[in-house]
């Protein structure tokens, strides 16, 4: 132990809409003791650069933007003393006895917890994960990043834009870029149909005319300082690139949009067991871990296409949150 | 003319055939809800979007506010809106939901804020 030991009944790791959702559950089941940790300055998580809208339609019959549907949330957790929401606090080790270390500005305390949500969501795939060949200048972003970027910060990182992968923040920031007065070239798909939601293709990519390349993958990344150029080529069924297919594309930026991974190193720092190939807890029950007391929910358990999901499920780990902790007493 | 669309009132992407005479729609089939047809009919005779974005503030908590219009917008009139919100300036604190401009543009919509900004 490194700091001083509070004790809570639970204790939520991450503020996002499966945080916030868990959060209002386990509440309204009777947890009257509940500790949210949120590592950025405000409850919302990656909602609060979702500007777009397609929140909200299947949670609250409406059609919202993310910071709409966080709001929603934020506002319902204000209202529950029994919340306590810590902000800039930042967890950095969880164990198998449901203790927590966490850091905030100054300070490092130690939470010991009845039972523990991992609420953890994701991060994206980088650049080094689809193997690009080529030189490292700047101008390389996974599309989350200039997403933060362009919403949050007011920053527009460059004026060409290449996007590898057709997930829906790639769909999503080709308009954003594109309404910023950047140009997009292309998007640029190995698979053969889009990863992202159809509504995405339609909206972001058709309504600008964005040129959209489907069995092609970026070959090469070029540029000393800067991106300058990528080369694109064409591949059959297995992958295989065809050499005569090739061609290039100049540009100054390069997002990467190729998926997301569950954030889920405290879980296996806590001996939890975790499927390797996916970065989820293996466990037999939805939301569950192989530890007694301790929960995943949202993009940390699995990766979800839609927001509004997340919080369904996560008022589940809630409420199973809530019945284990009844069940000890 | 048939027309293949792809509805975007909801995450479903119904995919929409719809039967055009004279650019006015005649039938919509493979919508498997009311908002399908309404959505073709919209979308062949003048297609509309709700626009987002956000606008820069000055002396507040946030450097970005974002932003939407509380109803969609025409498609034609997107480009010529966001010139008119990178002019925008937020000055004072808001709550999400609070409109930033009264009938946008006359588009009969408002521009809200989308978060609170103290």
């Amino acid at each position: 132990m490194t700091g001083r030991l509070t004790e809570r009944e639970l204790v939520i790791i991450g503020g996002g809409p499966a945080g916030m959702a868990a959060a209002i559950s386990a509440h309204e089941n009777g947890v009257k003791d509940i500790l949210v940790l949120e590592r950025d300055q405000y409850l919302g998580g990656i909602l609060n650069q979702c500007i777009h809208t397609g929140f909200g339609v299947e949670y609250f019959k409406e059609i919202l933007t993310g910071p709409e549907y966080a709001d929603r949330f934020l506002q319902k957790i204000k209202q529950l003393p029994g919340v306590e929401v810590s902000v800039r606090s930042f967890a950095v080790i969880l164990r198998e006895d449901r203790t927590v270390t966490y850091i905030k500005p100054g300070v490092i305390e130690d939470v010991s917890a009845k039972a523990v949500i991992m609420a953890t969501g994701c991060r994206e795939k980088t650049r080094e994960m689809v193997h690009i060949a080529g030189s490292r200048p700047s101008g390389i972003f996974s599309a989350g990043l200039a997403q933060k970027l362009v919403n949050v910060e007011g920053l527009l990182p460059g004026k060409e834009v290449v996007i590898v992968g057709s997930g829906d923040i790639g769909l999503i920031m080709a308009r954003r870029f594109t309404l910023e007065g950047a140009r997009v070239k292309a998007i640029i798909e190995i698979q053969k149909k889009t990863r992202g939601l159809v509504r995405n293709v339609v909206q972001c990519v058709e309504d600008f005319d964005i040129p959209m390349y489907f069995d092609h993958k970026i070959s090469r990344i070029y540029g000393r300082d800067r991106v300058e150029k990528v080369a694109v080529v064409k591949v059959d069924d297995n992958f295989n690139e065809i050499p005569a297919s090739a061609f290039e594309i100049s540009c100054d930026t390069v997002l990467i949009s190729v998926g997301l991974i569950p954030e889920n190193e405290l879980l296996e720092m806590a001996g939890a067991v975790i499927d390797k190939k996916t970065n989820t807890p293996l466990s037999e029950q939805v939301n569950g871990t192989s530890i007694p007391g301790i929960f995943a929910c949202g993009n940390a358990f699995k990766v979800y296409d839609l927001a509004d999901s997340v919080s369904k499920d996560s008022a589940v780990a809630g409420k199973m949150a809530a019945e284990y902790i009844k069940g000890l007493k | 003319m048939i027309k293949k669309i792809t509805c975007i009132q909801c995450p479903k992407g119904c995919a929409l055939s719809v039967d055009i005479e004279n650019c006015l729609v005649v039938k919509v089939t493979g919508n498997e809800c009311p908002k399908g047809e309404k959505y073709a009919i919209s979308e062949i005779e003048n297609p509309m979007r709700v626009l987002t974005s956000a606008v820069l503030t000055e002396g507040l908590s946030l450097k970005m506010a974002p932003v939407r219009t509380d109803g969609p917008i025409p498609k034609a009139d997107t480009m010529r809106a966001m010139d008119e919100i990178k002019k925008l300036r937020l000055k004072k604190p808001a709550v999400a939901g609070e409109t930033l401009v009264k009938d946008f543009m006359g588009l009969g919509v408002n521009l809200t804020i989308t978060r609170q900004v103290s």
